[in-house]
């Protein structure tokens, strides 16, 4: 036979396929490591200068980073000394022992040291809420969500102001600092902003001109000013036109205020996932009768939501980050405890603050990139559902 | 409500209070300066079977969108089984909830399995419980072929399967009066004959049906009366025999002799 069996289409008038081609494997450059190199690293000669040039910024800062942290870094030592290259006469990294000495101060802050098990019951019983809910596959989702949208916050506000009813000595707010005060702070931005952010955004959406007209006024009038101005609104001037004894806590009041700015920015994000649904949704669900509210929790919101995943967690990222601004009213984040103890003489050394910033990166890279890659497993698994 | 598995019927359609299913009276619409449907009168009766036909923009689709309120209309009146479809939200429930309709575009609720699509409104709708209304649900894919298809997302399926879907999830209301807007229309020609198969099944089981089509064959064997459109005005209305054999208007018969070869 000369001819290939598909020439024969063109070669003959009539032609019929007598048997089906069976699929057959890939060529061997498409496919294992060397397949992936070729399709991700070196396509294109930009993609090669990308790699190349990624290669030598890996090359030069890892070496530095694993040095001063682990290599050339000091493990134990009481006090400054320990970590001074004029006493200790080699390279000197990362001073650990300074972190490992105020790390009870980074994590609670001035915190009544008889009191800390209160913050670590909170701490534990946040863990295990924020598992109930994330983890798809745990027993019984809807009592976590009311575990962790309802008990959680009452409990965790009693627990940790205290209540001398029950033999809670209160604890007054000016005295919680460090990682309390960072986690705090972000789930009350957190909790609070989507729920928040969905009524404004569906407020903006919404066919009733006051209600549109409050809503766009709210978002752009908040998103229109920095968050330290809103902090230092609640913060600072607020207290000078209310008397004293009406005054709210000052952490209550930065708590308001970073979740009336987190919600403003939500609500955009969300208002984006409401414009990505199709007409058709919306008619769809008509049709069958359900009602505004049914459409909006049933068919609408769950999409939107869905689609809106990344710039949801993008939103929350920013959160957590902002929350180091409460400094500017005077409250002890995590940030701001370590700025105080890396100036404590005790433990002054050209390292302690290196070491010290060291940590709250570690400390925001960790919770930042568990955020990411959980909405990512959130995608892949949505899109996995069967999704056009 | 589980209805019998033996019976040869796609549904028992639900039943009309009045003997008139849907009237429309001096029907009046505009899209901004734009005159879309003028002065339209139609009367269905209870278990007729009117397919409507026109050109594009000829406010085929509009007028029936008019009937379950998901267009507004701004003169005459409609009446669904006796209820006159107007502003107030609790008519226009009432008439939803009665009405069912299916889309060119299928509509289908992309988050949501097949079952969870059909049972979704007599769950939160007619207040059914979960389980019945999952039997119930059940019951309809397999009138419409495709119960193996139940826990598949509707982005797995075909057009054509997609379309059964949503045919079966409009008649999980067990609607009296069903709306059909081009409903093979966005179909893969392979898909169209499953659909229109189902279609006339739930005819033949005396549902009252409107369906805007262009598909003639299906006119020809189903409808009572064909109505045909064009600028917005019913042109000529009449039994499908006549409606082919003898059309009055120049209009409709230019409009035949484009789609019929």
């Amino acid at each position: 036979m000369t001819m290939a069996e598909g020439d024969l289409a063109v070669a003959e008038v009539a032609f019929v396929r007598r048997a089906t081609i069976a699929p057959r494997p890939p060529p061997a450059e498409m496919t294992g490591a060397i397949g992936w190199l070729r399709a991700n690293l070196v396509s294109t000669p930009f993609n090669i200068a990308l790699t190349v040039l990624i290669v030598l910024l890996l090359a030069w800062a890892v070496p530095e980073i694993v040095r001063f942290l682990v290599i050339d870094a000091v493990w134990s030592g009481s006090d400054r000394d320990a970590c001074l290259w004029t006493v200790q006469h080699r390279e000197i990294g990362a001073c650990w022992p300074f972190v490992w000495e105020r790390l009870p101060y980074f994590i609670y802050g001035s915190y009544p040291i008889p009191q800390r098990w209160r913050v670590d019951v909170f701490f534990l019983m946040l863990a295990v809420g924020v598992v109930w809910l994330l983890w798809l596959k745990a027993p019984r989702r809807d009592l976590g969500a009311i575990y962790f949208f309802i008990v959680l916050p009452v409990v965790s506000y009693i627990l940790l102001t205290g209540w001398s009813a029950i033999g809670l000595e209160p604890v007054d707010t000016v005295l919680w600092g460090g990682v309390l005060v960072t986690i705090v702070v972000a789930s009350v931005g957190i909790v609070f902003s989507l729920p928040l952010g969905i009524i404004l955004a569906l407020g903006r959406r919404s066919r009733m001109p006051a209600v549109r007209t409050l809503s766009v006024i709210f978002i752009e009038f908040v998103r229109g000013v920095p968050l330290i101005t809103v902090l230092f609104m609640a913060g600072v001037m607020l207290p000078l036109f209310v008397p004293e004894q009406y005054s709210p806590d000052k952490l209550v009041r930065a708590l308001v205020g970073i979740a009336i700015f987190a919600s403003a920015y939500m609500a955009e994000v969300v208002r984006a996932g409401l414009q990505a649904i199709p007409r058709g949704q919306y008619e769809g669900a008509m049709a069958v009768g359900l009602g505004y509210a049914q459409m909006t929790r049933l068919v609408i919101l769950p999409q939107a939501l869905t689609v809106t995943i990344p710039n949801i967690v993008n939103t929350y990222i920013g959160l957590f980050k902002d929350t180091t601004l409460v400094f500017i009213v005077g409250i002890f984040d995590l940030l701001r405890t370590i700025e105080v103890a890396r100036i404590d003489p005790k433990w002054a050394t050209p390292v302690t603050s290196t070491t010290g910033y060291a940590v709250a990166a570690i400390f925001y890279l960790i919770f930042c990139y568990g955020m990411s890659r959980y909405a990512r497993a959130m995608e892949a698994r949505l899109a996995k559902g069967g999704r056009r | 409500m589980t209805a019998d598995e033996n019976s040869g019927s796609l549904l028992k359609p639900g039943r009309l209070r009045t003997e008139t299913a849907v009237e429309l009276i001096q029907l009046n619409k505009w899209y901004g300066d734009f005159h879309v449907l003028r002065d339209i009168n139609l009367k269905v009766r209870g278990g007729e079977r009117i397919v409507i036909c026109g050109p594009s923009g000829s406010g085929k689709s509009t007028m029936i969108r008019c009937i379950n309120r998901l267009e507004e209309h701004q003169g005459g009146q409609i009446l669904v089984d006796g209820v006159e479809v107007t502003a107030d939200l609790k008519k226009i429930d009432e008439v939803r909830r009665e009405v069912g309709m299916v889309f060119q575009h299928f509509n289908l609720f992309p988050h949501l399995t097949v079952l969870e699509n059909c049972a979704l409104a007599p769950i939160w709708v007619r207040k059914m419980p979960k389980k019945e209304a999952e039997e119930v649900a059940l019951h309809y894919l397999k009138r419409v072929k495709i119960p193996e298809q139940a826990n598949k997302y509707p982005g797995q399926l075909s057009g054509g399967q997609q379309q059964r879907v949503a045919i079966a999830r409009a008649l999980c209301m067990n609607p009296k009066i069903m709306l059909f807007d081009e409903p093979t229309s966005a179909l893969d020609p392979e898909m169209v004959k499953e659909v229109l198969d189902t279609m006339v099944a739930l005819a033949h089981d005396g549902m009252t049906m409107l369906v805007v089509t262009h598909e003639m064959g299906f006119a020809r064997q189903v409808a009572n009366r064909i109505v045909f459109m064009d600028e917005g005005q019913i042109v000529e209305a009449n039994v499908p025999d006549e409606f082919f054999a003898h059309p009055q208007h120049e209009r409709t018969k230019l409009f035949l002799s484009q789609i019929l070869r």
